[in-house]
């Protein structure tokens, strides 16, 4: 889950890292007493949950707080890669000297997290990590020891930071490691940290990435998610459990499973197809959840046909031939489908589907040059 | 003939009155799985699978009066961590974790703790091992594969079974089976299995599954070419996954251009390891 700018860099202040002056707003009288009260230049800013904002127009640098209503309601019109913007956050404007990067995440390979510094701040860290890797700087973290203090002063010291900031840097970075373990993140980032005119060093950006597995020890954390963010059929799947990412393809696919449900979505490819979405009913699924699946593929109108991919351990066939048709009995669809079924129950699973005008597969390669021959004749008819 | 676990697999079940330890229970006794012991904690005392499993309250206890040499858990997310740790402190050598969605940070403090323990955990959100024959541990279904000299490592569930279904349709066996599991941080990496198959007599060939996300394969690569003896063939799911998206397991998802399938797939082809284009193509690449 995915933090907004404006809570990311809450969660830092609550952890002793200086923060712009400032607040969220959801319109443009609001954002205009905001500007007055911070008296000044403001920085509006579009909370989306998308990088690239700056780049898109959303973020915009003010002079007066008729100003900021004006852009204020410009930009809450505004869509940024297909997301509408409804909240602004309004921070005083700074006056920045150097801008640099510090991020931590969890190192897979290493299985502990890695703090992240570089003196290239401002700019995408997959970026600079890209074009000049010499300019990133990592020091991992002992998950008993905690961030200690002289790993602060190694990182300030590595990417040139002058000493008479590696008291307040050092603060920062403890800061961030501790809300980043606080909250269970798998991402938090300040981007750009900088150093201000006047010798101050202020996150001017933030961004969290929430461990989902962990929200349940985490209830006020899980409250912030904006599911206004969300693609409203990703937010349904989640409702019922299920596993879907929507995808540019015209070949539905329902399969158990995350491996099996993405080599599938390979053996279309493989046959010249495209599939339409990734879609895992998880293990043991029952009828109601896999109709809940089967109506979420048909909702989507590029969808020329479907492919299910069963293979029976704690799933049962037949529960799943039961669910494919009490879905067909409320949605009236055109769509051929093609169906797969091997393993617990799968003959009464087939006797189930006999008659219910589908094509059926034996095997994994079967099946999806069968749904790419049907969706090719269905597109062209 | 196999790595792990055997007929002499002494096998304790963490979570055995749970709905799905009771029901993966009576599956591995029905394999002939030598189930000898179950912990709840609360319900120790009790006997469970028509009174043929004694439950505990601790792991140690259950160890101390079953000899148990194997944990399989079966607990909910929330308390996996600390069973996993209870086993480790227990003493067991081999730790096996079925449980899904467990935190990463939780993970992180695991995998250090066993670390220094000497335990080996295998998972998590695994399904588990089977050496066919023998003995089963977890959900993997027993009657898909038969006895033979295939070792076959996974980082998948039923992607696995219809592998070991392909080999079975073309009368090939396996020695055993290890599903390593779908999250970003695991017990037991696909190297430490190779490490295993090549130094078992009863493997002759091994098969790798993997997926996007992580750099596991790529270090199985670097290991293949400078210790493995014995062929190899390789499938590596998720060609068609769009980047910075999670496909379902945990572990899945290519972050800042890395854990690219296509990476993977030259990295394995590099060092000589055939790599099929769909699952079932396995079969015949192991001719």
């Amino acid at each position: 889950m995915k933090l907004h700018e404006y809570q990311s860099k809450q969660m830092f202040s609550e952890h002793g890292i200086p923060i712009p002056r400032g607040r969220m707003a959801l319109n443009a009288q609001e954002v205009k007493s905001i500007a007055e009260e911070l008296a000044g230049r403001v920085v509006i800013k579009s909370q989306v949950l998308v990088g690239g904002r700056g780049k898109a127009g959303g973020i915009r640098l003010v002079n007066s707080p008729e100003e900021a209503e004006d852009v204020a309601t410009q930009l809450l019109g505004m869509r940024i890669k297909g997301l509408p913007v409804r909240r602004l956050l309004v921070d005083e404007a700074a006056e920045i000297e150097t801008e640099i990067y510090l991020g931590v995440t969890n190192d897979r390979s290493a299985r502990c997290p890695v703090m992240i510094a570089s003196a290239e701040g401002g700019v995408e860290i997959e970026e600079v990590a890209r074009v000049t890797p010499e300019k990133i700087v990592r020091v991992w973290i002992d998950p008993l020891l905690g961030m200690r203090s002289y790993q602060a002063r190694f990182l300030a010291s590595s990417i040139g930071l002058p000493r008479k900031h590696w008291k307040a840097f050092t603060r920062i970075t403890k800061g961030l490691f501790e809300t980043f373990l606080d909250s269970d993140a798998t991402l938090a980032e300040i981007n750009p940290l900088v150093i201000t005119g006047d010798g101050r060093l202020l996150a001017l950006d933030g961004k969290m990435v929430l461990d989902d597995n962990a929200l349940f020890r985490h209830v006020e954390l899980a409250e912030m998610r904006d599911i206004d963010e969300e693609e409203p059929v990703e937010r349904e799947a989640r409702k019922y459990g299920l596993s879907y990412v929507k995808l540019d393809g015209d070949i539905g696919c329902m399969v158990n499973g995350a491996g099996l449900a993405m080599a599938s979505m390979d053996v279309i490819k493989l046959y010249g197809g495209s599939p339409a979405n990734f879609l895992d009913i998880g293990g043991g699924a029952g009828s109601e959840k896999v109709a809940a699946a089967l109506s979420i593929i048909l909702k989507d109108p590029s969808v020329k046909a479907v492919l299910f991919n069963i293979f029976g351990g704690i799933t049962r066939c037949d529960e799943v031939a039961r669910g494919i048709l009490s879905a067909l009995k409320e949605i009236k669809t055109d769509v051929p489908m093609v169906v797969r079924l091997v393993g617990t129950n799968e003959a009464e699973g087939r006797q189930l589907l006999a008659d219910a005008n589908m094509v059926t597969a034996t095997s994994l390669a079967d099946a999806a040059k069968k749904a790419v021959a049907l969706a090719k004749e269905n597109s062209a008819s | 003939m196999s790595i792990l676990i055997n007929h002499q697999t002494r096998l304790l079940v963490q979570g055995i009155t749970g709905r799905e330890g009771m029901f993966h229970t009576a599956a591995m006794i029905q394999y002939g799985t030598k189930v000898v012991a179950g912990v709840t904690p609360g319900k120790g005392g009790e006997w469970v699978q028509d009174g043929k499993v004694p439950v505990f309250d601790t792991v140690q206890s259950a160890v101390n009066a079953t000899g148990a040499n194997v944990s399989v858990i079966f607990v909910p997310a929330r308390f996996a961590a600390d069973a996993m740790l209870e086993a480790a402190d227990a003493g067991l050598p081999l730790i096996v974790c079925i449980t899904e969605g467990i935190p990463v940070r939780d993970m992180m403090t695991v995998r250090h703790y066993l670390d220094q323990k000497g335990s080996r955990l295998v998972g998590p959100n695994s399904p588990g091992l089977l050496t066919p024959g023998q003995c089963k541990v977890g959900i993997i279904p027993g009657h898909i594969a038969r006895k033979g000299d295939v070792g076959i490592v996974s980082r998948s569930g039923t992607l696995t079974y219809e592998v070991l279904y392909a080999l079975n349709e073309h009368g090939m066996g396996v020695s055993t089976c290890v599903g390593i599991g779908g999250d970003p941080i695991i017990g037991t990496s696909f190297m430490d299995v190779l490490e295993m198959f090549e130094a078992d007599p009863h493997t002759e060939k091994a098969v790798l599954i993997g997926e996007i996300g992580g750099s596991d394969e790529e270090q199985a690569a670097d290991f293949i070419s400078d210790h493995m003896t014995k062929p190899v063939v390789g499938f590596i799911a998720g060609q068609s996954a769009p980047p910075g998206k999670r496909m379902g397991h945990a572990g899945a998802i290519v972050e800042g251009g890395s854990g690219l399938a296509k990476d993977k797939i030259e990295a394995l082809k590099r060092v000589g390891v055939s790599v099929a284009d769909h699952p079932e193509m396995i079969p015949e690449l192991l001719d």
